[in-house]
């Protein structure tokens, strides 16, 4: 009896370690694939040959790849991420702040909260959004990338809900004392919300470092567009080859396959680098902000 | 002893609580509420020149050329369908996934596992496209080549009709299962650990203990996501559609929201893409209100 079972909790033991390393896997060789390739020569790339590892070596794409519309667009994007994260921030602060009095000691609190869930809820869509933009006289400009997304109501209510467990009677001693509720906020919540202001900041940045449409749909100034933009266009122009029925994807093309490869890798270092940081951080973010309420 | 309460404020002590939530509140106005108001185009025929005041107005001609174009009711069938294959195994995979997990009992190789899959949620889906179509060409991509190896003919993923679409819900599933999964790890570490010694002492087997504690335990959580998930039927994932599909594939994988973009921004058809766009709206609005009211009557759900 004993040893059958054990038999079998082994054979499970060895599946479920199996097929969770293989998902893993799978999740993370296409970017070690675009890798290799981004390290590789342009021939090999051209004959297929590289798999996970780079071959016949070449620093070439990635020398390629720092030519003038990339370092621009990455320039836009590093100001749009300051610019960005510091508007975020200071919005998503100063709102959820108020909101996470209760109802019954800051009056027309609900009518605040369903103006905000209605946002969720209901917008006006593509074209109203872009004429709007046209008329306040934003487009193309840096303003469009950072102001429409100033106010996220998930980060508001995550940072609520991160509020609410903190204990009240720190702060309503502070009150009775005479301070002011910007000096409360100031004072105690902001140094005591560093775990959560750090989640924040990370998805702040990630965002604006990921986003892409809005340039596509209000810049049209190619020096303007912030990284992610320009890299879409740059793949939409290399996709049309590569759908095409024909199989002669010219040579000059493969050569560029490598430095698309490369391009891709080097606007993923960002990510990498804040990976771990997020990893430590979003768990528990997460959680507070989804599941409790 | 009794905790002193303090009062509800009057105006001259929340004056300070009204002003931190004025910037926030203009942004919402400008940027959220106004262009609602922009949904009269879908009433005209709007011409950017004359503005708002200045279009004729068309009553529901709109909305009536839009139920006789052929258009229409592909790209609705598209979006529900891929929206729906998205909904069903984005929301086992990450159960599944946590389950399987959680039997892992080395901490090293658990925590590997974890950072390999929540990874792709932050690469945008531009990198993941330019990837995905690197990787998934049918002359020379990758995956086609390891196919070739064991003796499978090449299957064009990227161009094929039928193959595209399991290409997208494949990919989808597989970019977010992992984070999606962090919510269940935080309900499954929740769960009391004195349970499972209770079955053990009951003699259940650890299919048993999975049957009868685990999954019970999980069991709000996925109803919660069950429920809000819904809410995205008319939603089968611009930002992926839009980094992946070509012409090739156009007839089974233009959705709502791509089909807006072209006929609205590309061939400046505002009015008529602004009709489709706000009876998408219309139809979320409905279906998302509805979930959350769902979600609040069976899983005790609040937003605020």
């Amino acid at each position: 009896m004993r040893s059958t079972r054990s038999a079998g909790a082994t054979a499970f033991r060895l599946f479920n370690y199996g097929t969770l390393t293989l998902v893993a896997l799978l999740c993370i060789l296409p970017l070690v694939h675009i890798f290799a390739v981004s390290l590789s020569s342009a021939e090999a790339v051209n004959g297929n040959q590289v798999g996970l590892w780079p071959v016949d070596f070449s620093l070439g794409a990635y020398r390629a790849s720092f030519d003038a519309p990339f370092l621009s667009a990455l320039s836009v994007t590093m100001q749009r991420i300051v610019l960005g994260t510091a508007i975020n921030m200071l919005v998503t602060f100063l709102m959820a702040y108020p909101l996470s009095k209760e109802s019954d000691r800051f009056p027309y609190r609900n009518v605040y909260v369903w103006i905000l869930v209605f946002t969720m809820l209901f917008s006006g869509g593509l074209i109203p959004t872009y004429i709007l933009a046209k008329q306040l006289h934003l487009l193309n400009t840096m303003w469009v990338l950072v102001l429409p997304s100033a106010v996220n109501v998930f980060y508001i209510i995550l940072l609520l809900n991160f509020f609410r467990q903190l204990p009240k009677e720190i702060e309503e001693s502070a009150l009775m004392d005479g301070a002011s509720y910007f000096k409360s906020m100031y004072k105690i919540y902001l140094p005591l919300s560093k775990p959560v202001i750090a989640t924040l900041l990370l998805f702040c940045i990630v965002t604006h470092w990921n986003a892409w449409f809005d340039g596509i749909m209000f810049i049209n100034d190619t020096d303007k567009y912030p990284l992610q933009t320009y890299l879409q266009l740059l793949l939409q122009k290399s996709k049309s080859v590569l759908s095409l029925e024909d199989a002669k994807m010219a040579a000059e093309d493969a050569a560029k396959t490598s430095i698309y490869g490369a391009k891709m890798f080097l606007s993923l270092l960002p990510i990498i680098a804040l990976y771990p940081f997020l990893q430590k951080y979003f768990t528990e973010g997460i959680v507070i902000g989804a599941v409790k309420g | 002893m009794i905790k002193p309460k303090l009062k509800p404020l009057k105006w001259k002590q929340s004056w300070q609580l009204h002003a931190m939530l004025l910037p926030g509140m203009i942004f919402v106005v400008l940027f959220a509420y106004l262009p609602m108001v922009g949904i009269t185009i879908a009433f005209q025929d709007f011409n950017p020149t004359k503005g708002f005041f200045g279009s004729k107005w068309l009553g529901l001609d709109n909305f009536k050329y839009m139920l006789e174009l052929p258009d229409t009711y592909r790209i609705v069938k598209n979006t529900v369908i891929i929206a729906a294959l998205k909904i069903f195994f984005g929301f086992l995979a990450p159960i599944v996934f946590a389950l399987l997990l959680n039997e892992v009992k080395n901490k090293l190789w658990k925590r590997g596992i974890q950072t390999f899959v929540y990874f792709p949620h932050f690469v945008s889906w531009v990198i993941m496209g330019g990837i995905l179509v690197n990787i998934l060409s049918r002359n020379g991509g990758a995956v086609n080549q390891l196919l070739v190896a064991i003796g499978i003919e090449p299957v064009f993923f990227l161009g094929d009709p039928g193959w595209f679409r399991v290409t997208l819900v494949v990919t989808d599933v597989l970019k977010e299962f992992g984070f999606g999964a962090i919510i269940y790890l935080a309900a499954l570490s929740g769960i009391n650990p004195a349970l499972y010694e209770a079955a053990v002492i009951d003699g259940a087997s650890r299919f048993k203990q999975t049957l009868h504690v685990t999954l019970p335990g999980i069991m709000h959580v996925a109803v919660l996501l069950g429920i809000l998930s819904i809410g995205n039927i008319l939603n089968a994932g611009f930002d992926q559609i839009f980094n992946l599909y070509n012409y090739l594939v156009l007839d089974s994988s233009e959705i709502i929201d791509t089909w807006v973009y072209s006929m609205g921004l590309l061939q400046a058809q505002y009015g008529l893409a602004t009709a489709v766009g706000l009876l998408k709206s219309v139809v979320a609005f409905a279906l998302i209100a509805g979930s959350y009211k769902l979600a609040v009557k069976f899983a005790n759900y609040r937003i605020f």
